[in-house]
């Protein structure tokens, strides 16, 4: 055996040993990112009562949790809370995408006096702590007396679409990589620039929309702070995520540990879902339009 | 096409306001104070309506409501509540006061109208002294039916940014000046109960950034915390993500998918779920201690979530725990893109992968990355969901208004929604905005994606 040969077994033998290495760090990393998940999934179908769990696995197995999540409707009502956060995501994904979608196309392809000045504003407006206007828009929606009722759900949708407008950055950063060349080929065959916007780069940028729209279709669903100042005491008009957050309450938590496991994975599949499919398409977003 | 390349210089029109001023005939002059009379003498009657209509409506309405929110602006209401008995209910009821919130909102909104207004204006004029000149020169005068046209094409962008910029002004603008409004009053709560309040000047940035009294101090620690959690939080998941993205796309690393679901499963996950799972997991009687205790390793509970410096650990691991996914998701994409060259290159110069990690991967990626670092970085120091849904701010020491892991933006919701101390919490939110500022704008201005915009159009 020469000396070459040595270097390489050495070589190999050294790569399996890190090899194994990072599988078994891996495996335990893994282990605890999924730990959670699965014990809640666990819980969603345990028999035990009250919020005092002592073992990982449950004593036994029922799908009672999920039958009195949907039926019990009487004190925190799930499909109600489960309909208002509906009707608000979609009314707002409808909004918002066409906001961010029109700002985006201004900024990116329009060139007008404005134009900087709009998007160093954007950008300092952001910075900001989102809450810090709560209870100013709180005291505006309620001169438009949005604040009771049902009107609580416009309200909602009104505060998480109005301003969306400002969240142009991504797409705008997408409608630059579309070529201009196609907008100017479309210029000389005479049409507006209202056509080249619908009929060219809307149909060309299929992931940032698909993005935009998931994007703003699964913010009332995750939000918590805003539906639970506007909410206040209306559990008629809870989200999903003020409902859930309730059901952990001191004067709740006891009847309802386990309701809120089932709930918490009731939600968390169909988001969960559309998580993966957004991600999807913001990849292929920040790839650009045309591929290379 | 070299209309897009211009400049802002470009952008001069020589139909100014001021031109039209200094150079306009009588016709132009006189819509000065009868808006839309240039546009109707030069037959675009329907557009000089609709300018006439704004004037009208503008000082109608401020002939009955606008100089009343003005002057109430001004002097905020004097009227102090007083107590009057009730005889139905049978307690002491405030009645009769003014509410000074109302006059503050509703003089905002008319500042911000008169803004509006004036905006129009200089419109009437501009399109005033451009009929003037085109009609003088013997030129074209455009109909209404090919001014709507117009707005569909070279001035699209009135008719899209109209309804978004709408919404951000109602929605983002108004509330944050109104916000920022509070901060010079004094809107507190004084023998618990709001009153009547008035402009104060500094006095509260005085409160809040002096020493000497119990909301200074808060003030302080709290935003020491808040530095010290952005810091970490952004740095960690970022490093360890970006490590952890590494490792997954090792060559020789088997099951890579595999390992991406396991991790993509937390991050699927709503936030407030699996922070609100975490908080139920950690509590004194929650699983995590009662099977520690049952396997007879520790005597009594950990306080995870109840010692301050047990709990701002837990806070920033849990943290880790929600984004090192988030991380390990947008990485992915830029680690591939980094010429595979570099790599081979220092592996044919003998480095081994602490220094490939070091000397190539990170400057890289901190080179392309430092938008998403900042935009983290903020969103860190505002951000609500971790603390309030894991902790809530606690412990929180007695008598104080902040807990020890309470961030800027928890204690400002204490502040307002729990003690409504609206003031203060103003002076919390604008400071917090001010060290966001000076923290990203710097920064920002610095990269490549602001300097060259255009670079790759």
């Amino acid at each position: 055996m020469n000396e070459k040969q040595k270097k390489t077994r050495s070589m190999k033998t050294r790569g399996m040993i890190a090899d194994t290495i990072v599988h078994i760090v891996l495996a335990v990393l893994a282990f605890i990112w999924v730990i959670p998940v699965a014990w809640i999934v666990l819980l969603s179908f345990s028999t035990q009562k009250g919020s005092y769990v002592t073992s990982f696995f449950p004593k036994g197995y029922t799908l009672n949790n999920y039958i009195r999540l949907f039926t019990d409707r009487n004190i925190l009502d799930f499909p109600q809370m489960f309909t208002n956060t509906f009707i608000i995501a979609c009314c707002c994904c409808v909004i918002s995408t066409f906001f961010v979608l029109s700002m985006a196309y201004c900024m990116s392809r329009m060139r007008f006096k404005m134009r900087k000045p709009y998007m160093n504003i954007a950008m300092i407006l952001n910075l900001f702590p989102g809450f810090m206007s709560m209870i100013a828009i709180y005291y505006i929606l309620k001169v438009f007396n949005l604040t009771d009722g049902s009107m609580i759900r416009v309200a909602l949708i009104l505060v998480y679409s109005g301003g969306a407008g400002i969240n142009f950055y991504i797409a705008k950063g997408f409608f630059d990589t579309v070529p201009k060349a196609l907008d100017e080929a479309a210029y000389l065959d005479g049409a507006t620039r209202f056509q080249v916007f619908t009929k060219v780069t809307i149909p060309l940028s299929k992931p940032i929309i698909v993005y935009t729209v998931l994007n703003s279709f699964l913010a009332p669903w995750l939000d918590f702070i805003f539906a639970k100042v506007i909410c206040r005491a209306n559990a008629k008009y809870y989200t999903v995520s003020v409902g859930l957050w309730k059901m952990l309450e001191k004067e709740y938590i006891d009847s309802w540990y386990t309701c809120f496991a089932a709930g918490a994975v009731c939600i968390s599949i169909p988001i969960a879902i559309l998580f993966v499919i957004m991600q999807r398409y913001y990849t292929d977003g920040l790839s650009g339009a045309v591929k290379g | 096409m070299a209309i897009f390349q211009k400049r802002v210089k470009e952008f001069d029109t020589p139909y100014a306001v001021g031109a039209a001023i200094k150079n306009g005939n009588a016709v132009t002059k006189l819509s000065m104070l009868i808006m839309g009379f240039g546009s109707i003498a030069h037959k675009q009657v329907v557009k000089g309506l609709l300018y006439l209509a704004v004037e009208i409506g503008y000082l109608w309405f401020m002939i009955r409501n606008g100089i009343n929110c003005l002057s109430h602006l001004i002097t905020l209401g004097g009227q102090e509540s007083v107590e009057v008995w009730n005889e139905a209910k049978g307690v002491y009821e405030y009645s009769g006061g003014d509410m000074s919130i109302l006059f503050l909102l509703y003089g905002v909104a008319t500042v911000f109208l008169t803004i509006g207004f004036f905006v129009v204006w200089r419109a009437n004029m501009k399109s005033a002294y451009e009929v003037e000149c085109l009609a003088k020169e013997g030129k074209h005068i455009r109909t209404l039916r090919e001014d709507l046209s117009e707005l569909m094409n070279r001035k699209l962008h009135w008719t899209l940014l109209t309804p978004p910029l709408a919404g951000i002004l109602v929605f983002t603008i108004l509330p944050l000046v109104f916000m920022i409004c509070m901060a010079f009053t004094s809107y507190s709560k004084v023998n618990d109960r709001l009153t009547i309040f008035n402009w104060v000047g500094l006095k509260n940035f005085a409160t809040v950034l002096g020493m000497g009294n119990s909301i200074g101090k808060t003030f302080w620690s709290v935003l020491a915390w808040t530095l010290v959690w952005a810091v970490f939080a952004t740095f960690l998941n970022y490093l360890l993500g970006m490590i952890l993205a590494i490792v997954i796309n090792r060559k020789t690393t088997r099951f890579k998918s595999f390992w991406r679901f396991c991790f993509m499963l937390s991050a699927a996950i709503p936030q407030f779920v699996s922070l609100l799972l975490m908080r139920t997991l950690l509590k004194d009687n929650g699983l995590i201690n009662v099977m520690l205790m049952n396997a007879g390793i520790i005597s009594s509970p950990l306080p995870f979530l109840t010692d301050a410096t047990w709990a701002r650990v837990t806070v920033i691991v849990i943290n880790l725990w929600v984004g090192i996914p988030f991380t390990m998701l947008q990485v992915t994409g830029i680690l591939q893109n980094i010429p595979a060259e570099l790599y081979e290159a220092a592996r044919v110069d003998g480095a081994g992968p602490v220094t490939i990690f070091f000397k190539i991967t990170l400057p890289y990626m901190l080179f392309v990355t430092t938008p998403y670092l900042i935009t983290t970085f903020t969103g860190n120091i505002n951000n609500f969901n971790v603390i309030f849904l894991l902790t809530g701010g606690a412990p929180t020491p007695v008598g104080s208004t902040a807990g020890k892991t309470d961030l800027l933006v928890t204690w400002l919701y204490k502040l307002t929604v729990d003690q409504q101390y609206f003031n203060v919490g103003a002076v919390v939110g604008i400071l917090t905005f001010v060290i966001l500022a000076i923290v990203s704008l710097l920064t920002y201005r610095n990269t490549g994606s602001y300097k060259n915009e255009e670079g790759f159009q």
